[in-house]
């Protein structure tokens, strides 16, 4: 074997070698991110950090109780939104819709979708907040429900185009109308994707901050009702990690811990709902 | 049924349409008074309502050309290896870890650049780039710990997984013959794929470098945690700074006076067309490597 040979499947080795260390440095810092949340924050997530306020300024102890809740009313209202416009969109352009009207709704929900996230913020304030001159719930989940769209949209029709033709072609043929094949055979055919599909719309909105930032803003208090500011946990994380107090720096880990184990579960249930079911193109 | 749907439908090119306009409108006063000079000067004074956004446009690009400098070859390097040399499970099970890295939301890194990358920084590696390569002007000036250089690296850490996946799915749609003829023609393993199979999914590579760079530009919370939060054009990497987002992120609600929440809609325009331009040539290019390299299909 000449030098040059030699020289030549060194190199190769070796630049395997350091893609493969690439590899592992890409997903060990996944690893990294989960330990450290788990060691930092493992020890403050108690009882009381779901069931107490905050405490004022100054005490130490105290919890996120209503930034939990506030997450919950705000993915309720971004569901309520972000589900129906995404999944009947995807609809309409899956099962009706062909050439350019197609065209331009998705042309759409990818801009949407590549809206920076503070951008969104901006303009629910201008649509939710600046109209009614407060910050609400009501304007934070219009801001993630915006997110969600696109995500939802694009993901249920492609869902809903790996459906086979033949099951189309056997329902009209046995007399159903194109809305009752839709409803009772493509739908159900479809619905492990679809669900996946809103599970991770879901996951990837549930940590969105800046949108919330100027529409939901913040509380230190319980929000009642769906019209004034609430508090929500990634804008907790937020302010807490800045804020010069240690006792709050702790809280920050806690609720980060909580927040991305939440998102993670989500992320892998939905991962395995889709896994179980018949092989579908991934989009 | 069909016009409900289609009314769905609609509704997404609606929205979309709508926040144009609403970012067109809602930046008039600066758009008149300032012009083109919103873009070249940095004072940036709300008491005698003076906008410039330069700082801001600087540090946003400076803190996304780091990042891409750190994110590309890590992520391309881990994205020839899932998708050239392991195993299909071994691969999957990776793609898998990647795609819940995606999934870890903006703010969590931030927490972790606050209280890991800064100290990191401050301690370790920024003394240790000065004493090194302390006599370029990127590595001079004191350690603080926050500025461009760690809101780069946190974004770099941010933007890989994007990189990874993208580059994955176009890598392993460059047909198989490609690389059986390079081997074929007594190619390395390697040459194989850096010079047969690399420049074939060329495009496609490119476009998830877009991806990623826009995705970059448009972060928010992490940099924000970061950056240091000061308007400042600096050429050292250490010194503190600013980025659009943060700017939005930090001044808006405290914002008086219409002239100086009008200059932030504007930032948010400029973003908005920044990440538009980026994102579109991405898909762009994406489409057409997975065009070509469709004898394999999407595996």
């Amino acid at each position: 074997m000449s030098a040059r040979v030699r020289w030549r499947k060194f190199v190769s080795a070796f630049m395997l070698t350091l893609t493969g260390i690439c590899a592992f440095v890409a997903v060990a810092v996944l690893f990294f991110i989960l330990g450290y949340l788990v060691f930092h924050g493992g020890s403050s997530v108690s009882w009381s950090f779901f069931t107490k306020l905050p405490a004022p300024v100054g005490e130490t102890g105290g919890g996120m109780a209503n930034a939990i809740v506030g997450s919950a009313k705000l993915l309720l209202i971004a569901a309520l939104i972000g589900v129906p416009i995404g999944f009947l969109g995807a609809v309409y352009l899956a099962e009706f819709s062909g050439g350019s009207t197609a065209f331009v709704v998705r042309y759409a929900a990818d801009l949407l979708n590549g809206v920076p996230s503070i951008v969104i913020g901006i303009f629910a304030y201008s649509l939710a907040v600046l109209p009614f001159k407060h910050f609400s719930t009501l304007a934070g989940g219009f801001a993630l429900g915006l997110m969600m769209i696109p995500i939802t949209l694009r993901s249920t029709e492609e869902f809903l185009r790996s459906v086979p033709n033949t099951l189309r072609e056997g329902a009209m043929a046995l007399g159903a109308s194109k809305w009752q094949t839709i409803a009772s055979v493509i739908v159900p055919a479809a619905y492990r994707g679809i669900l996946t599909a809103i599970l991770l719309a879901f996951a990837r909105v549930a940590g969105e901050t800046a949108p919330l930032l100027f529409t939901a803003f913040g509380n230190r208090f319980w929000s009642p009702g769906w019209n004034q500011p609430t508090a929500s946990l990634p804008v907790m994380i937020y302010t807490y990690a800045i804020a010069p107090y240690d006792d709050w720096h702790r809280q920050a880990w806690a609720a980060g811990l909580v927040l991305l184990g939440l998102i993670l579960v989500v992320n892998i249930v939905a991962r395995a709902i889709l896994a179980r079911g018949v092989a579908v193109p991934r989009s | 049924m069909r016009l409900v749907t289609f009314l769905f439908a609609a509704s997404v090119v609606l929205v979309t349409l709508l926040l144009v306009f609403e970012l067109w409108r809602g930046s008039v006063l600066p758009r008149h008074k300032f012009g083109f000079a919103f873009f070249v000067t940095s004072v940036w004074d709300p008491i005698f309502d003076q906008f410039g956004a330069l700082p801001f446009i600087y540090g946003t690009l400076i803190t996304a050309g780091v990042s891409l400098l750190i994110a590309v070859p890590l992520g391309l390097g881990a994205a020839i290896f899932l998708a050239e040399l392991a195993p299909a499970r071994v691969s999957d099970t990776l793609e898998f870890f990647i795609d819940l890295l995606a999934a870890v939301p903006s703010v969590i890194y931030g927490l972790l650049g606050v209280f890991i990358v800064i100290p990191l920084m401050r301690e370790y590696i920024q003394p240790a780039l000065k004493k090194s390569l302390g006599f370029l002007p990127l590595f001079q000036g004191p350690a603080y710990g926050v500025g461009f250089l760690t809101a780069g690296v946190v974004l770099a850490i941010m933007v890989i997984p994007y990189i990874i996946s993208v580059s994955r799915e176009v890598l392993l749609s460059v047909p198989r013959d490609q690389r059986e003829a390079a081997l074929a023609l007594g190619a390395t393993r390697w040459e194989s794929t850096w010079k047969v199979v690399v420049p074939y999914a060329r495009s496609g590579i490119m476009g998830s470098i877009f991806l990623a760079l826009a995705r970059a530009l448009g972060e928010t919370m992490a940099v924000t945690m970061v950056i240091g939060n000061t308007p400042t054009i600096s050429a050292s990497l250490f010194s503190p700074g600013y980025s659009i987002a943060a700017v939005i992120a930090n001044e808006f609600t405290e914002a008086t006076g219409d002239l100086y929440l009008q200059s932030l809609i504007e930032l948010g325009l400029v973003l908005f067309l920044l990440t538009f331009i980026l994102n579109g040539m991405a898909r762009l290019l994406i489409v057409l490597t997975a065009q070509r390299g469709s004898g394999m299909g999407n595996a």
